[in-house]
């Protein structure tokens, strides 16, 4: 019962990790119906700013509030430049720009900071957390931000205007333009608050895997599946999904025999593929109802 | 195999070309790759991709050969280093090294990076007779002559270092309660295979194994599972990363074990500091090399050369840095094998002096580690000596012991 | 909030490529065949071996424009199925002794079925959800390969070495000119096969779902049966070019058959034109060669390089080399008129 208790305990620890970015992934989702492969080299490189901000001196929080504001305004001038020339093109198109964009980031990543590890300062500090032996206080730290950053977006999404006329923009972009919101800025704003969120799950994994350009490689494949697990369309959802990932693939690890430990990935996407099956739009997302 | 005619009368001119040069010039004597004023290094290495932290061990390299053709060259030859990334895809590598070897024509090809790609080209070279000197890898396959004469190693085999480990174990601590760690790679199971020879007949000292995967971002719930059982010392055969995480995650959950980590993961800069010089203490290994980051070696006359080549041919490396440290002594044996040949530049001749190596001791190697070879023998390295780590750097401790098995 | 997502059906995710334009005409494809045919009596071993190469990728990229230029479906997950071929055909060469050309049609058949059983709970999925199912797929095969459980058989980690046949019957010719041409073969054989698959009844049904599925449903289509044709003629096709590959590279290892591999046989088919089967040989080539000038023009950003270029191809041709050949052959078609 023990080791049960234990490995649920570091499963959520490490659900966090991909509850975090589950985050990023599902607001950018909301913003242009598309999954960017590059979230993750972004978060990266939003981290690595900080870091090198932090490097030259100044303190932690000022170099956080400087990064969300650089990467804010990153995503919305990454779109501009570079998505918004696509956006007649075909999804498929728009995809292998993703990719593009993945392999440019990450490799200037490398060439500016290099492939060796970096330690990364956790403002939580990182002692065990009340005394537990399984959660530190950083990882107690990520939950939280993490579950408050979901409570903002929640309340961006419902209460206000913007949030609203986002939501419209993106799935009903035709009607949306008839009540004269301008969905091609929804976008550009989409973008720039996906790069926030995922500048914030960077700064916030990097404490525990070290910092260093491929470190999103493994982040980003379970931050999806935890989005597509919770529903592409909640934010709670995409939260719960990581949480609910990282606990299952540790108890499947731990209590499958033989292969268990060394088919944690493949057994956790099969699961989600399985739940997807049974319920195609995740546990939390709407149903989406195609008009023909 | 039959060759198509054309390739066959090109070989025969060659050969009357050859004839006539050798005749002209007497007593010199090359293979494709080799002339009078230049001789061609192939070398593949990962500079994209998952494990493009090795790419600095070709920028390296590429260093100190420019350093030596600054200094005339080997026995008035030029170098000519070319270096392919493959992205450690075996076929990327198949495909770098044939261009490598039919359309740069290069005259061996030197310390390719990683157990997959060299296996890839293990054949392929083989079967062309092109030199596969000092693999950039552990694996202790390579030190196979009669099968493959044409492929030597460099480096302790994880085999060799994981049964010194064992050994140090059975004697400093028989009664201990061992977990290990490892990389689900032939990384790790060379080294779980050659923990479980060394422990051979006391097999239960290791109470328990655990593997990881690469595409892991963290590995701290292992860490969690391990310390439940109840192990109180810790193997821990993991990359730079997942070692740094594997240190700092240990001191968070309060695991007071013994840790041993793999030797390719003792870098200062790299792992050490990372995870946290507080959190690493105690922790052991082996090394066969010196650490650059260590001021222990201040005065070394080997080290000073090291850091002087550094400061004038590659002054952005981090000097902690392993890898660095690596490529140097790996690129000074290539040239030392090299000056060996003296005018015969045959691959054959080649060989047989990188098979001739008599207490060879590169710069950078600890004192009493020296690179031994012969006919039986194609593991250049095989000596480490244990280290702790305290402070800030790794104290040497006991003697230069030799990894070598009972039996081949 | 309504409970239901409400989305209004927009243009098809995957665009159609009017059936005319499928394929190059007649008088074209006799000149690029000749031209594949000749090349290799003039260039050294190595490049003979990287055109071998660019053949194999094709026909996977072929395989995916089946998929999703024929019917709809997004895949990034064609490495998975490309490494069953070539593992298929490592393990009945080195392990059963098998003639090389008859692990072919195995590892073809075996992928079929693979890809058909894949296809079932696909069925319910489309979109981004379907890629990220695939996706799954891609990334968890190589872990599958490296189990212990199969390690006698795959050699685990550390891979299997394949022997290269010679050419047969003593022709005078070398291994790699012989498996060119043996590729080339199975190539043009394929791609025939594939035209008319899709120019087929069948193809037809493909389109239909492809175009909009409630409507194929509709119209009498019987859209699982057809999802899952797709899913395993797919498959068995990227199987034989694992195999093929698996013969020409002479090794097959886990780490070979990445996520990397998915990613890039999805950018060949974005490159080459989604749904237009001559363009696989553009994209393939892009895929092979773009990386090697990539690293020729800076090692250390060769990813950066490769990504602009990426990028350039798709500002300056979104819809891939078919919307260069189409303006192509609107030009001559200007030409032939004055």
């Amino acid at each position: 019962m023990e080791l049960f208790t234990n490995q649920v305990l570091a499963g959520i620890a490490t659900g966090a990790i991909y509850a975090c970015m589950a985050l990023a992934v599902v607001m950018i989702y909301q913003a242009i119906d598309h999954l960017n492969f590059a979230q993750g080299e972004m978060a990266m490189f939003s981290t690595f700013i900080s870091w090198q901000l932090m490097q030259w001196g100044i303190p932690y929080w000022w170099a956080f509030l400087a990064t969300l504001i650089i990467s804010f305004g990153g995503g919305i001038l990454i779109e501009r430049l570079l998505f918004k020339p696509l956006a007649k093109a075909p999804i498929l198109t728009n995809v292998a720009g993703f990719i593009a964009l993945f392999a440019i980031v990450n490799s200037v990543a490398g060439l500016i900071w290099d492939f060796t590890i970096k330690q990364y300062p956790s403002p939580f500090g990182s002692s065990p957390f009340l005394g537990s032996q399984l959660i530190s206080t950083h990882q107690a730290g990520m939950i939280g931000v993490t579950l408050l950053l979901l409570i903002l977006l929640f309340l961006f999404f419902q209460y206000t205007r913007i949030g609203l006329a986002m939501r419209a923009a993106a799935s009903l972009p035709e009607s949306a333009r008839l009540v004269g919101i301008n969905t091609s800025w929804m976008i550009a704003l989409g973008w720039g608050m996906a790069t926030a969120i995922g500048a914030i799950a960077g700064i916030l994994i990097a404490p525990v895997v070290f910092l260093e350009p491929n470190m999103m490689g493994g982040v980003l494949i379970y931050g999806f599946a935890a989005a597509v697990l919770g529903g592409l369309t909640s934010p709670l959802g995409a939260v719960l999904g990581g949480f609910l990932v990282g606990v299952f693939e540790n108890l499947a690890g731990t209590y499958i025999p033989g292969v268990g430990n060394e088919l944690k990935l493949p057994i956790a996407l099969a699961l989600i593929i399985t739940v997807l099956v049974v319920k195609p739009a995740g546990l939390l997302g709407r149903p989406i109802v195609k008009r023909v | 195999m039959p060759a198509p005619l054309r390739t066959a009368a090109l070989g025969a001119a060659a050969a009357v070309f050859v004839f006539v040069s050798g005749s002209a010039f007497a007593q010199k004597k090359y293979d494709t790759g080799a002339t009078d004023t230049e001789v061609k290094i192939g070398h593949i290495v990962p500079y994209s991709g998952p494990a493009s932290a090795y790419g600095i061990i070709g920028k390296t390299e590429e260093a100190y050969f420019k350093m030596i053709n600054e200094n005339g060259g080997i026995n008035g030859r030029k170098i000519k280093f070319i270096s392919y990334d493959d992205a450690y895809s075996p076929p990327k590598a198949v495909e770098q090294v044939r261009k490598l070897v039919e359309s740069d024509e290069v005259l061996v090809v030197f310390n390719a990076l990683g157990t997959p790609s060299n296996t890839a080209i293990q054949k392929y070279l083989n079967s062309k007779k092109v030199p596969q000197l000092f693999v950039a890898t552990g694996a202790t396959k390579w030190n196979d002559p009669t099968h493959f004469p044409w492929t030597i190693g460099w480096q302790p085999s994880y085999q060799s270092e994981a049964r010194i480990y064992a050994k140090f174990l059975m004697k400093e601590k028989p009664d201990a309660k061992i977990a290990v760690l490892y990389q689900n790679d032939d990384f790790g199971k060379d080294y779980l295979k050659g923990l479980k020879d060394g422990f051979a007949g006391k097999t239960s000292a290791i109470i328990a194994e655990e593997s990881y995967e690469v595409s892991e971002p963290t590995i701290d719930n292992h860490i969690v599972k391990l310390k439940a059982t109840g192990a109180d010392v810790l193997i821990s055969i993991t990359t730079p990363k997942f070692a740094a995480q594997t240190i700092k995650k240990m001191a968070e959950i309060d695991w007071k074990a013994l840790q041993i980590v793999a030797n390719v993961s003792t870098s200062v800069g790299a792992v050490m500091k990372p995870a946290g010089f507080e959190n690493g203490q105690g922790v052991l290994s082996a090394h066969y090399a010196k650490d650059a980051g260590d001021a222990q070696w201040k005065d070394d006359p080997g080290m000073k050369k090291f850091l002087a080549f550094l400061d004038k041919h590659y002054p952005d490396a981090d000097r902690s840095n392993s890898q660095v440290i690596y490529g140097y002594g790996a690129a000074q044996t290539m040239t030392k094998i090299l000056e060996m040949c003296g005018d015969d530049l045959t691959r054959a001749n080649i060989m047989k002096q990188a098979a001739d190596l008599k207490d060879f001791t590169p710069d950078t190697l600890l004192p009493g580690v020296k690179l031994n070879t012969s006919a039986t023998d194609f593991a250049p390295i095989e000596q480490l000596q244990m280290m702790r780590f305290k402070g800030e750097k790794w104290e040497m401790f006991g003697d230069v012991i030799s990894g070598e098995a009972a039996t081949h | 909030m309504s409970a239901v997502e409400e989305v209004v059906t927009e243009a098809p995710a995957v665009e159609a490529v009017p059936k005319r334009a499928m394929t190059l005409g007649l008088g074209t494809s006799l000149v690029v065949l000749a031209a594949l045919v000749i090349a290799p009596l003039f260039v050294k071993n190595f490049i003979i071996f990287q055109m071998t190469m660019l053949l194999i990728y094709a026909l996977a990229v072929l395989a995916l424009n089946i998929l999703t230029g024929g019917s709809g479906q997004f895949s990034l997950g064609q490495s998975a199925f490309y490494a069953v071929g070539a593992y298929t055909s490592a393990i009945l060469m080195e392990h059963v002794g098998m003639n090389y050309a008859l692990t072919l049609p195995i590892a073809g058949i075996i992928c079929f079925a693979f890809g058909f059983v894949f296809g079932q709970p696909a069925l319910r999925l489309s979109g981004v959800y379907l890629a990220l199912a695939t996706f799954a797929l891609a990334v968890a095969m190589p872990q599958l390969l490296k189990l212990g459980f199969f390690e006698h058989w795959t050699g685990g980690v550390q891979g299997l070495v394949v022997t290269k046949p010679d050419a047969p019957f003593g022709l005078p010719m070398s291994q790699d000119m012989w498996l060119y041409y043996f590729t080339l073969v199975i190539g043009v054989g394929i791609y025939i096969a594939s035209v008319n698959l899709l120019r087929s009844r069948s193809g037809r049904a493909f389109m239909a779902i492809r175009d909009n599925e409630i409507a194929a449903s509709a119209m009498g289509v019987d859209v699982a049966l057809y999802k899952t044709l797709a899913f395993g003629v797919s498959a068995g096709i990227t199987g034989v070019a694992g195999g093929l590959g698996a013969i020409a590279v002479q090794f097959v290892a886990p780490d070979g058959y990445t996520i990397t591999l998915a990613i890039s046989l999805f950018l060949g088919m974005v490159v080459g034109g989604v749904g237009w089967l001559p363009g696989s040989i553009v994209g393939s080539a892009f895929i092979i060669f773009v990386p090697n000038i990539a690293e020729g023009i800076s090692k250390g950003l060769s990813g950066a390089v490769f990504g602009v270029l990426l990028f350039l191809v798709i500002f300056l041709v979104p819809h891939g080399a078919r919307q260069v050949a189409m303006v192509a052959q609107q030009m001559l078609g200007k030409l032939k008129k004055n």
